[in-house]
């Protein structure tokens, strides 16, 4: 089957590999329809994560048609439509049992600090993922949920990362009615993170990222407002401005270890790699949250350290928030949202590659090219 | 006071989530208590071994599911073991595997020639895609690259009776 097949940092093709087997009596074989690209790939491209083995295929963003099940799995049959949550989960440990799904315990032998991610490198587990025309997927019967008959399948491959996690985002900022949320970043993750801000009631919702043509589409896809960083001197006074020299209610970073916007973390983070990804928007983040008020973070960074101003936390009294996104307990909330038209995630998607331009694809969304804000990848299988 | 739906009218669904009981304490976590059972849940079945599988020295054992992509072999996987001696809380357990990374590309080049596979870099690196969206991007950079290796070669070149270190301590020390 052809999938993708990681070669080294910026180094990507499509190539054959044998077609997945079941190897644990819950698993299943998912035939992928759509899978996306997301900025958490980005990392593993860029050579951030480590244990990121050559011959691996990415992607934890997919949906497809149950093509085998194991002799254990009881709530799929083959020929389902399924959305594939990207977290690898048990539902039987003390973390899935009380709605962790992305802090499970048997999912992941290779590190006990992150639960278990399709297509994720080792460091979450080491599972072949799905930009591929099959995938193996582990305890079926506790992630994969029918895609309704009503539903876009393009909104439903967006659910299985995208808008849970900026969803989550918002959730995780405790938001109260009236408050000023500040999201860092204007993909993807972060624009999910600004339209779910006003569904928690937010009175205010401001985005803030340096790519003018993300920054347009989010004022007008989430109906808030959005400003380049790179035409102010210091973003953190700024948002000190314009909150009546208070500072924000709740700053969300949906950036991660990638971050623009600080040289000395820029060189730290992403070229000597002495810390664990430039952490620009989270010290953003943490600067300009009010005294008392909450920082979420869903900005992936590595397992090691990074810089971030602890001391402000401490004498600000900051409640950090941050999780991998926990998709299998957001879904049913998420598909209700979707149905009422509260939530329409497919407008975000701007490029449709056939799976065999996998390379010109990452290509295209690690540099920003052509307006990229997300782009999916359809294996030849799902094309006939 | 505080605001209502009624404020934000272009908003399909505002407010609809709003939890006063969703304070910075509030988990979102059903606690349950299971946390005091430590380890003691019903496991799934294990899944079999059939590959080497490097795991945590933070956690007993492997846990009942795993991925089975890309076993450690070579001279990266000699390094990745060394590094799972280490727990997640040291240096001696990340960078090595970062290194591990790194000799693992030279590893797949050679693996590729192996096999008479002559890797396409610049389409691996999706330059088809520069061509089409960032001409000038491309461009510049391959000049870049033109002229920093000619300039490199001029240097080593430009004078046969000076050795190019003693070239290097003349040119830093101007
Ligand atoms: N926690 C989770 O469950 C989870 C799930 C999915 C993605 N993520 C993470 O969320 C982050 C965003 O994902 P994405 O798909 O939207 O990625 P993306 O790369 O498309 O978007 C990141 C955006 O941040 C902008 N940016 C860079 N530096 C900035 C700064 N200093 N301030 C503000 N904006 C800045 C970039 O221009 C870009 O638009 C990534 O780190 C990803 O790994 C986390
Ligand atoms: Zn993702
Ligand atoms: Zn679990």
């Amino acid at each position: 089957m052809l999938a993708m097949n990681y070669r080294g940092p910026f180094r990507v093709r499509a190539a054959q590999k044998p077609y997945p087997e079941i190897l644990h009596p819950g698993d299943a074989i998912v035939r992928v329809t759509r899978s996306c690209i997301c900025g958490s790939d980005l990392h593993l491209y860029h050579g951030l994560v480590p244990d990121t083995r050559v011959g691996m295929t990415f992607g934890h963003e997919f949906i497809g048609v149950v093509e085998e099940i194991g002799s254990s799995v009881q709530n799929l049959s083959v020929g389902d439509n399924v959305i594939v949550p990207f977290n690898v989960a048990c539902g039987k440990c003390a973390f899935c049992k009380q709605g962790l799904f992305g802090n499970c315990h048997e999912s992941n032998p290779e590190a006990t600090a992150v639960g278990g991610i399709f297509g994720y490198s080792h460091t979450a587990g080491g599972y072949d993922g799905g930009q591929a025309e099959f995938v193996r997927v582990p305890y079926a019967d506790v992630g994969p949920t029918i895609i309704p008959d009503w539903m876009d399948h393009d909104d439903a491959v967006l659910l299985t990362d995208v808008v849970p996690t900026g969803y989550q985002a918002a959730e995780m900022g405790g938001i109260k009615k009236g408050d000023t949320v500040v999201v860092f970043g204007a993909g993807p993750v972060g624009i999910m993170a600004a339209k779910s801000a006003w569904l928690f009631g937010a009175g205010r919702v401001i985005v803030i990222d340096h790519l003018e043509y993300r920054l347009d589409f989010v004022k007008k896809y989430a109906q808030c407002e959005a400003y380049n960083f790179r035409s102010m001197e210091d973003p953190v006074l700024f948002i000190k401005k314009t909150t009546d020299w208070f500072g924000a209610d709740v700053c969300i970073d949906a950036v991660g270890g990638d971050a623009a916007g600080s040289a000395l973390q820029t060189i730290t983070g992403r070229k000597l790699m002495i810390q664990a990804g430039s952490a620009t928007a989270l010290h953003w983040a943490i600067n300009s949250v009010k005294k008392g008020g909450i920082v979420s973070i869903v900005g992936v960074y590595g397992p090691t350290d990074n810089l971030v101003p602890i001391g402000n936390v401490v004498n600000k009294g900051i409640t950090i928030r941050a999780n991998q996104a926990s998709v299998k307990r957001l879904l049913p909330k998420l598909i209700d949202h979707i149905q009422a038209g509260r939530l329409n995630p497919k407008e975000i998607i701007t490029h449709r590659v056939p799976l065999e331009e996998v390379s010109d694809a990452y290509h295209i969304f690690s540099a920003k090219l052509d307006n990229c804000i997300k782009p999916i990848l359809i294996p030849p299988s799902a094309r006939q | 006071m505080e605001p209502t739906a009624s404020d934000y009218p272009h908003i399909n669904g505002w407010g609809i989530d709003a939890d006063p009981n969703n304070e910075p304490t509030y988990p979102l976590k059903n606690y349950t208590g299971d946390d005091h059972q430590r380890l003691n849940w019903e496991r799934p079945p294990q899944q079999v071994q059939t590959v080497e599988i490097l795991h945590s020295n933070e956690r007993p054992n492997l846990t009942a599911v795993f991925g089975t992509s890309s076993p450690p072999s070579g001279l990266s996987g000699a390094i990745r073991r060394f590094a799972f001696r280490f727990s997640e809380s040291e240096y001696g357990h990340w960078l090595p595997l970062l290194l591990a990374d790194r000799v693992n590309v030279v590893e797949g080049i050679v693996d590729d020639l192996a096999h008479g596979h002559i890797p396409n870099i610049f389409a691996e690196k999706g330059w088809k895609a520069d061509w089409k969206h960032n001409r000038a991007g491309l461009v510049q950079n391959v000049v870049i690259g033109v002229a920093a290796t000619a300039l490199v070669y001029a240097f080593f070149t430009r004078n046969k009776q000076q050795t190019a270190f003693t070239r290097l301590k003349k040119t830093i020390s101007n």
